[in-house]
């Protein structure tokens, strides 16, 4: 469903993915993990078409994502969410209104059925109370939640999670986590997450890629990267000071 | 020795050369940009009522919330003008034409000019950093995602509201600036309230308006369209939106005075 076929991409001299092959399958929920700046949001970001691979190929359900045109990509956007890491939320307007945005925007519901929809939304993701509120007045939490209330409102068939858990405390990191699972069994997601929160990822992932170079090292079940014998990923997912990896 | 100097002249000259030519570039893909923003803004103006309530608000930004800093440029303006020319006029005898030449000098040229001033500082350094950081924080994107052109969502209303407004602005700065002109004339030059309403009349014309609104309306075009290109092109968190702030405000002063010129050489060439 999501594949990267030989994806090179530099920023300057900076080459953050080399080679980097992969393919997730239809209602799979895949991590990748790796140091923060690696170059796994530029993965994500270009599965979104937010970027374009120097060489290689990003398809997602056999449509190739660089360089497809701007209704192909509409079309393609309409199945797809992205949950930022920032929670991305437009400032001036309240929860309930962000949440509406995808729908309102289109106008492709009468307002009765969006308000519908987004009390729904709020129930599902324990936010009701907060429908008035505006992002400056509701937790980092809160915020992610409402992000992912607004994803929720296109029925996407993939959502891409960008670093869901940074800046959260344990508990709330789990109940996001364990929301990425719900969507996943309850809808039928294809997720991608990002992360280096490594609980998260034994929870979320049903496979696990390892970045490092600019391509997954290692791509396995948490059972095989929990026990892996490869020495980056050994260093990462115990923070050892010693090994392969250095401070970026 | 001489050729090592030579080289390092030549070496010194290529690199001149080089940053006049990536400045050059740079500045053709800003306008280019920003033109095409505008001619896009344009093409959402179909979308507009839709977006009434975001084009209000802008427009409330652009002329109530500048009301007090719009009224105390307005009346000094017009006071200096008064002071300045007035004196000079007094060694003719001629300061019961100061109405004349306030009014002429700000329908021309200053009340549209004293509009874009405080608009750009206030207004357009407001929309840059807005939406620079909508940008750096991934808002731009997350309305790509979902299929909402940003030009339609935040362009557009902004552009609308500022070319809207920037007229209305102008027309305010222009009375206010005769009322101060009229208490200067009158305290200081001793000039009546009654010659100097008189000899204001005379110096309103049909054309000095028209041209002068003209002007206001192209600076809002301006003024917006910058701010909201540097905005959408910022990068690297808070440092690139300063950055884009700080641009948008240098360029758009600079427009400003180019087109500005241009329109006066155009219609008074």
């Amino acid at each position: 469903m999501i594949e990267f076929i030989d994806v090179h991409k530099s920023f300057g001299p900076k080459r953050v993915l080399a080679g980097f092959t992969l393919k997730i399958e239809k209602g799979e929920s895949f991590v990748i993990i790796g140091q923060s700046g690696i170059g796994k949001t530029v993965a994500l970001r270009h599965v979104a078409g937010l970027l374009n691979p120097d060489s290689g190929r990003v398809l997602v359900e056999g449509v190739q994502v660089n360089g497809a045109r701007p209704a192909a990509m509409r079309k393609l956007r309409e199945r797809m969410g992205v949950l930022f890491q920032s929670g991305a939320l437009i400032n001036w307007m309240t929860v309930a209104e962000n949440v509406a945005l995808p729908l309102s925007e289109h106008r492709r519901f009468p307002k009765k059925e969006i308000e519908r929809q987004v009390d729904e939304k709020l129930e599902l993701l324990e936010l009701a109370d907060a429908k008035y509120k505006t992002p400056s007045e509701i937790s980092g939490g809160m915020k992610k939640r409402v992000a992912l209330a607004r994803v929720l409102m296109s029925n996407p068939d993939i959502i891409l999670y960008d670093e869901p858990t940074t800046g959260l405390d344990p508990v709330m990191s789990m109940v996001i986590s364990d929301l990425i699972r719900q969507m996943q069994r309850d809808f039928g997601v294809t997720s991608l997450v990002v992360t280096h929160d490594m609980k998260s990822a034994f929870y979320v992932g049903d496979r696990i890629g390892m970045l490092y170079g600019g391509e997954l090292v290692q791509v396995g079940t948490p059972d095989e990267i929990m026990n892996s014998d490869n020495q980056v990923v050994r260093q990462f997912i115990n923070g050892d000071l010693e090994g392969p990896i250095r401070a970026q | 020795m001489m050729n090592g100097r030579t080289g390092g002249a030549g070496e010194k000259l290529v690199a001149f050369f080089e940053l006049i030519g990536t400045r050059l570039i740079e500045f053709l893909d800003q306008a280019g940009y920003t033109i095409l923003l505008l001619a896009r803004a344009f093409y959402y103006l179909k979308d507009a009522p839709s977006k009434a309530r975001e084009i209000v608000t802008q427009m409330y930004f652009a002329g109530v919330k500048t009301l007090v800093v719009c009224s105390l440029v307005g009346v000094f303006t017009g006071m200096i003008l008064a002071l300045q020319t007035g004196i000079e006029l007094q060694n003719f005898g001629m300061q019961y034409q100061i109405g004349h030449l306030i009014i002429a000098s700000m329908t021309r040229e200053m009340g549209p000019f004293m509009a874009a001033i405080i608009l750009t500082a206030s207004v357009g350094s407001a929309m840059a950093a807005e939406i620079g950081t909508m940008k750096v924080y991934d808002e731009i994107d997350a309305l790509e995602m979902m299929s909402i052109s940003p030009v339609k969502f935040l362009v557009m209303p902004r552009v609308t509201a500022l070319a809207a407004m920037m007229p209305v602005v102008s027309v305010y700065i222009i009375v206010l600036a005769c009322l101060g002109g009229a208490v200067v004339a009158n305290s200081i030059l001793h000039v009546s309230f009654n010659v100097y309403i008189k000899h204001l009349y005379k110096g309103i014309h049909f054309k000095p308006i028209y041209v002068g609104l003209l002007k206001a309306f192209v600076f809002g075009l301006i003024i917006s369209g910058v701010s909201c290109a540097y905005g959408l092109r910022a990068t690297s968190g808070e440092l690139g939106v300063g950055h884009a702030t700080r641009s948008s405000v240098v360029a758009s002063f600079l427009m400003v005075l180019i087109i500005g010129y241009f329109i006066t050489a155009i219609f008074y060439g």
